[in-house]
Order: C-alpha cells, then sequence, then structure tokens
C-alpha cells in the first residue's frame, strides 16, 4: 500500500508549497512561469517585510492562487472567498515584519490564512458539533446507513464534479474539517487546536463528514441507475 | 461488546471507525474487514473519497477586483497609521 491513500492516511501537504506562480509584472499578472519558490520568495519576502510595496504586489502575485483557492475550498462561496483573501492579505501586510522564519513563509501564511477564514466563520455562528453528538449513533446518518448493498457501493470511481458539488453540500462544519484534513493535510492535533476542540471530535467529524460524502455520491449513482 | 475483533458486529466496528481511522490504524488488515463484505466496501469507498478529494480543487486565481481593493485598504491604513507622513 505504498501509494494508495486510505482514510487513515493524510494527503501530502499542499500548504507547504511555495508560490505557484513567479513573481513578474503586477500583482494582476497572469504569469504561470515556474521559478524556485524559495529563491523568489526569500527576496521579495525581504524586501516586503521592508516596506516596499512592489514587493508585497510580487508577494501577492506568488500567493495569490494558493490562498485564494484556500479560501475557496474552506467557504464553498466565491464572493466570500474573495473578501477573505482581501482580509487575508491585509492582515499580512500589518504582520509581515512579525514573521521570522521560523516556519517557511508559505505555510505561515497558510496558517494565517486559515486563521482569517476561522475568524470569520465564527463571527458568522460556525459551532462544531459536540463530541457527545458527533459519537453517538444516529439513525438517520450514523453508521447503520452505511450497510449498504454492496452493489451500491462507489466502485473505486468518483464523478469529480459530483464530489465537488457533495463537499459544497456538506454542513460547514464538517467541510471544514473534510477540507483541512483531506484537503489541505493538516494532521487533527493540529485542526483540534486551530478550531479549539478535542482531537476526538476532529477525527469523529472527519469520519462523519466522509460517511455524509459517501451517503451523497451513493444517492447519486442510484438515480442514475434508475431506468 | 465482544473482546474478539474478529466477532465483532458491523455496528460495534463501525463505532470504533473514526478513532482507529483517525489514529492512523491500517483497517483493510482488522479482522472484522477480513470477513466482512460490507465493510470491506465502506473502507474501500472511504478509500476512493480521499484519494479524489487530493485530486480536487485546483487553484484558481482570484478576479483582479481583489488586489485593487487590497491596494486601495494598504494606502488607506497607511494614511491613518500614527507615524504615517
Amino acid at each position: 500500500m505504498a501509494d494508495a491513500p486510505t482514510p487513515t492516511q493524510a494527503p501530502q501537504r499542499t500548504r507547504a508549497g511555495g508560490g505557484e506562480e513567479a513573481a513578474q509584472g503586477t500583482a494582476t499578472g497572469r504569469s504561470t512561469a515556474a521559478q524556485p519558490a524559495s529563491a523568489a520568495d526569500a527576496e521579495v519576502l525581504a524586501r516586503a517585510q521592508a516596506g516596499d510595496h512592489q514587493a508585497f504586489a510580487q508577494l501577492y502575485a506568488l500567493h495569490k492562487r494558493r490562498i485564494y483557492s484556500l479560501c475557496l475550498r474552506m467557504v464553498g462561496n466565491v464572493a466570500e472567498a474573495e473578501d477573505l483573501t482581501q482580509e487575508a492579505f491585509l492582515q499580512l501586510h500589518r504582520k509581515i515584519a512579525t514573521f521570522r522564519g521560523d516556519s517557511a513563509f508559505s505555510t505561515w501564511l497558510h496558517r494565517l490564512a486559515v486563521n482569517v477564514v476561522l475568524m470569520q466563520l465564527r463571527k458568522k455562528g460556525l459551532s462544531l458539533i459536540s463530541l457527545d453528538e458527533a459519537m453517538e449513533p444516529n439513525p438517520e446518518e450514523g453508521p447503520g446507513r452505511s450497510f449498504g448493498a454492496p452493489d451500491l457501493t462507489l466502485a473505486g470511481a468518483i464523478d469529480r464534479l459530483a464530489l465537488e458539488r457533495a463537499i459544497a453540500d456538506l454542513p460547514a462544519g464538517y467541510r471544514l474539517i473534510f477540507v483541512l484534513h483531506d484537503v489541505e493535510g493538516f494532521e487533527h492535533n493540529e485542526i483540534a487546536s486551530m478550531l479549539d476542540c478535542s482531537i476526538g471530535n476532529s477525527k469523529s467529524q472527519l469520519h462523519k463528514a466522509r460517511l455524509k460524502l459517501r451517503e451523497a455520491l451513493r444517492m447519486q449513482n442510484r438515480q442514475e441507475a434508475r431506468p | 461488546m465482544n473482546g474478539d475483533p474478529s466477532k465483532m458486529s458491523c455496528a460495534e466496528f463501525q463505532a470504533q471507525m473514526a478513532e482507529l481511522i483517525g489514529s492512523g490504524e491500517d483497517l483493510s488488515a482488522h479482522p472484522h474487514v477480513g470477513g466482512c463484505e460490507r465493510c470491506r466496501a465502506l473502507l474501500a469507498d472511504l478509500t476512493t473519497i480521499v484519494e479524489a478529494a487530493r485530486q480536487l480543487f485546483p487553484s484558481v486565481e482570484p478576479p483582479d477586483e481583489v488586489w485593487e481593493h487590497i491596494e486601495s485598504a494598504i494606502k488607506r491604513e497607511d494614511k491613518t497609521a500614527p507615524n504615517a507622513g
């Protein structure tokens, strides 16, 4: 099972990567030329920390895709993702001088953006389901619903659009944990720390999120199988 | 609950799945999974979902307006900063 991921394995982290496009031209430029992220980051970062506005624009160009995509995945709404991207980079502008290089800049920025999104979600009243509720077998959505006939399994193939839709339809708390763990690659202890919940709660909500996705995908398969 | 994992019911096994998976256990080697087609299918589905999720969400470019708003906000903040010039 060397390369076959199982639900027990967190995906390779995407958040530790560097900027995915070269910092050329303006912050809104669309260059996709590859460039070693660390070298580009280091030089641009140093100038941005010194207050160089052009360097900050370049830093935006380097990281905008990753941060916007993160926001979009976490909230599932374009307008909100744009606002959150804006807020994340404004916070970056305020705090960039405090970055000391204890971690990779891209990791630090990623964490900053996650915190911006979480703060926004909390303002909107997102509350994570309690561990008690999450662990309690629920006849409507608990493990019992997983006892489907084998011929209704996903058979190893999932329609990409269907999965994206199913993730978007997850309740906010489930989507958040699913994205943080299965897409962004955070560990349960990190998620628990970020969301101020227990590690057990993070594990149980992730599992319930996956079960909900499975149900949604199986439902779609059933509908497609109807004559 | 029966202490022997191979004699677990599906409900007992599935009630433990979140903790077992979250702890990094390889459930494909769990005695219950070996003898239960349904739970094996469930595990396979969850694995498929996790794998598929890794392929999702290609990075997306934010609209240019986002930077314009950021730039405007930075200029406003710079003007109101205590040491603004």
